[in-house]
């Protein structure tokens, strides 16, 4: 190894690292002495994470023990409600029915749970966080470095420390895939209020607008449109990562496609993999659509 | 001059801005004294890395009154008028109205002096785009917590007053520029306080439509009498809004005065260089440039107020084919006569302070 180096010194021709010994007493201080707080708290954080199971697990057969017509008309009529457009609902009709054809109803239902429950949490986290980031440049400044670090730690790194600290199973699933989902949301929140009109917010200010009527009647409406875009991403990497969580034990079609890998398995994997890809356009679309018909005010300008 | 006697004795108290400094930097209020003895904008910069924005700023905008703020861009006239209203504070200085000041207001009590005693008009017009003009009319009274079944009703009669009646329910961007401005304006008059502050209300819209709205807001304050302070880049403006105008250079005050003073006594060669393009024939009034009375025999039948600018005067004697008239004052009675010669001579000649000054004697 280090012989061939010209001749040069060991230390200026390897690396000079930690020796062996050193880095494995490290590994098993950091990594025992996590586990043990785990244990410590074990009851704690079972007790913590109880509603969301209790959450997860109610929705879950909420989707697939009502009979799949009941369920295909609920989804139809929210998207619907959404986005307003025949022919988004026609589509979603389609891609739902193909999906039920192929027998993956049930799995994609599962997969629906996770993901719709996996967003909720997002947006109810990501927007106050969001609106934190804006209201405080140091906060910003801490927070944004954060999110990189959590968009770009490749996802099955933490899925590490959440199976220790919460097993293998669902929760942990929606766990790491709001961790993972959650940066946009908090960056488009406060990007969205950042980019108010000054002279809008100054005005509110003349009137003498309380912060809180600040917040709620100029720099939310305001930022909204920004704020869906945030949503509609969180949802899409909801998605993508549902697939990664099914490696903790998250069922659905996640589940399917990991297996389809393991024993390639290519008819599966590609089933799957289109059965994902409908649920995401019919998310994509809908939210799409919502965030576009909330801007309402901005159409038929004029100039 | 007698321009600024009312017809109503004015109870109400007018809003006085005292020996105001404002300048930004990070510690600001290190550097006042030394402003104050005579530390110029550019040392300041310089050596210290502070900008100075205003500095001793002493006026009187009194009750009742458009007063005129003046000045080209970064003359300070903008960072003025929002110390009004306190957006911005002073880093020394008063603001004294109703006996209260602005700057020593703590958070709460300015807001309810923002809600209650001022309404502000801006320049882009700063509508809410998410509100139709009903609601951004709404909009201040929203913020003072009247409920909508009430606030409406006010709101409909601003918005029949300035001529919107009908787009109630349109998104301010379905409407033109000058049509946004009178939601604005709206918005403003629909708070029902005494001081109304417009920060280059009219500079964005085309010329035509400026002029259209510079009488709306005349025919408005004829009859609501408010408080307003008005700021604009724009010398022809000020002469036709302006009670009272300030000229503001560099954050410096340069000369205060009613329109007549300050074309025909610039105090300076700066404002000296802005007057000269004016219109003087829509500024200066019959009254100053009278000749002195004839006996009765002698003086012309035809006669004009002497309030009234040189333009009309002019246009009325040419119409009527008259070389002459008597001039009364506010009462009816004559108190001097103008000929063609005299009017033409003041309207078209950049004259001279001493010039204006025998002109006013003659008076």
């Amino acid at each position: 190894m280090a012989s061939s180096c010209w001749g040069l010194p060991e230390f200026m021709c390897e690396f000079p690292s930690l020796s062996n010994t050193t880095l494995r007493h490290m590994r098993m201080g950091i990594d025992d002495g996590f586990r043990g707080l785990v244990r410590a708290y074990s009851d704690q954080i079972d007790a913590a994470t109880r509603p969301l199971q209790w959450f997860l697990n109610t929705l879950e057969n909420a989707f697939t023990n009502t009979p799949w017509f009941i369920v295909l008309a609920l989804i139809l009529v929210v998207v619907w409600l959404g986005s307003r457009n025949i022919k988004i609902v026609f589509g979603s009709l389609i891609g739902l029915f193909l999906i039920g054809v192929f027998g993956l109803w049930e799995d994609t239902m599962t997969t629906l749970a996770m993901v719709t429950v996996a967003t909720m949490i997002a947006i109810v986290l990501g927007l106050p966080i969001g609106i934190l980031m804006a209201r405080s440049d140091r906060f910003q400044s801490f927070l944004t470095p954060t999110l990189d670090v959590m968009q770009t730690m490749p996802s099955f790194v933490y899925l590490i420390p959440v199976v220790v600290i919460f097993g293998i199973g669902k929760v942990p699933g929606v766990i790491a895939v709001v961790i993972y989902a959650i940066p946009p949301m908090i960056r488009l929140t406060n990007l969205g209020i950042r980019l108010v009109d000054k002279e809008v917010i100054e005005a509110a200010d003349a009137f003498g607008a309380s912060s809180r009527q600040k917040l709620w009647g100029v720099q939310l409406p305001l930022s909204l449109p920004t704020i869906m875009a945030g949503v509609n991403q969180t949802i899409m990497m909801a998605l993508a990562m549902v697939v990664v969580a099914s490696m903790v034990g998250v069922g659905g079609l996640g589940k399917n496609v990991l297996q389809a890998i393991n024993n390639q398995f290519f008819t599966i994997g590609f089933l799957n993999g289109f059965a994902l890809v409908a649920i995401a356009i019919i998310f994509d679309r809908t939210s799409q659509a919502f965030g576009k018909r909330l801007q309402k005010h901005s159409e038929a300008g004029h100039d | 001059m007698t321009d600024l006697s009312t017809n109503t004795p004015e109870t109400r108290s007018g809003i006085e801005i005292r020996n105001l400094y404002k300048i930004f930097g990070a510690r600001p209020e290190r550097y006042v004294e030394a402003v104050r003895k005579g530390m110029t904008k550019e040392e300041l910069n310089d050596r210290h890395n502070h900008v100075l924005g205003l500095q001793d700023i002493n006026l009187e905008l009194p009750p009742g009154k458009i007063s005129v703020i003046m000045g080209l861009s970064g003359s300070g006239k903008s960072t003025l008028i929002r110390h009004i209203n306190g957006l911005i504070m002073p880093t020394a200085g008063e603001i004294l109205y109703n006996g209260r000041d602005v700057v020593k207001m703590n958070e709460d009590e300015l807001r309810e002096f923002r809600r209650h005693e001022t309404a502000m008009v801006f320049q882009k017009f700063a509508l809410l785009p998410h509100r139709t003009v009903l609601e951004n009319t709404c909009y201040g009274l929203d913020i003072q917590g009247i409920a909508r079944s009430e606030s409406e009703k006010v709101a409909r009669k601003w918005i029949d007053r300035v001529g919107l009646a009908g787009y109630e329910d349109n998104y301010p961007n379905q409407l033109s520029g000058g049509m946004q401005q009178r939601v604005g304006l709206a918005r403003a008059l629909a708070n029902d306080a005494d001081i109304l502050l417009m920060d280059e209300a009219f500079s964005a819209l085309d010329p035509l439509i400026r002029m259209d709205m510079q009488k709306v807001l005349l025919d408005l304050q004829a009859e609501l009498k408010k408080t307003i302070v008005f700021i604009t880049h724009d010398l022809d403006e000020a002469l036709r809004l302006g009670d009272k105008i300030a000229i503001l250079r560099d954050g410096k005050l340069e000369q205060v005065g009613t329109g007549q003073e300050i074309v025909l006594r610039p105090a300076n060669d700066y404002i000296a260089e802005f007057v000269r393009e004016v219109n003087r024939g829509r500024v200066i009034r019959a009254d100053t440039v009278a000749l002195p009375l004839p006996p009765e025999s002698e003086r012309p039948a035809m006669t004009v107020k002497g309030h009234t600018v040189l333009e009309k005067v002019a246009r009325r004697m040419s119409e009527r084919d008259e070389r002459r008239a008597t001039v009364l004052d506010a009462k009816g009675q004559p108190i001097g006569i103008v000929d063609m010669p005299t009017i033409l001579t003041a309207m078209v000649t950049p004259a001279t302070a001493e010039d204006a000054d025998e002109e006013e004697n003659a008076a």
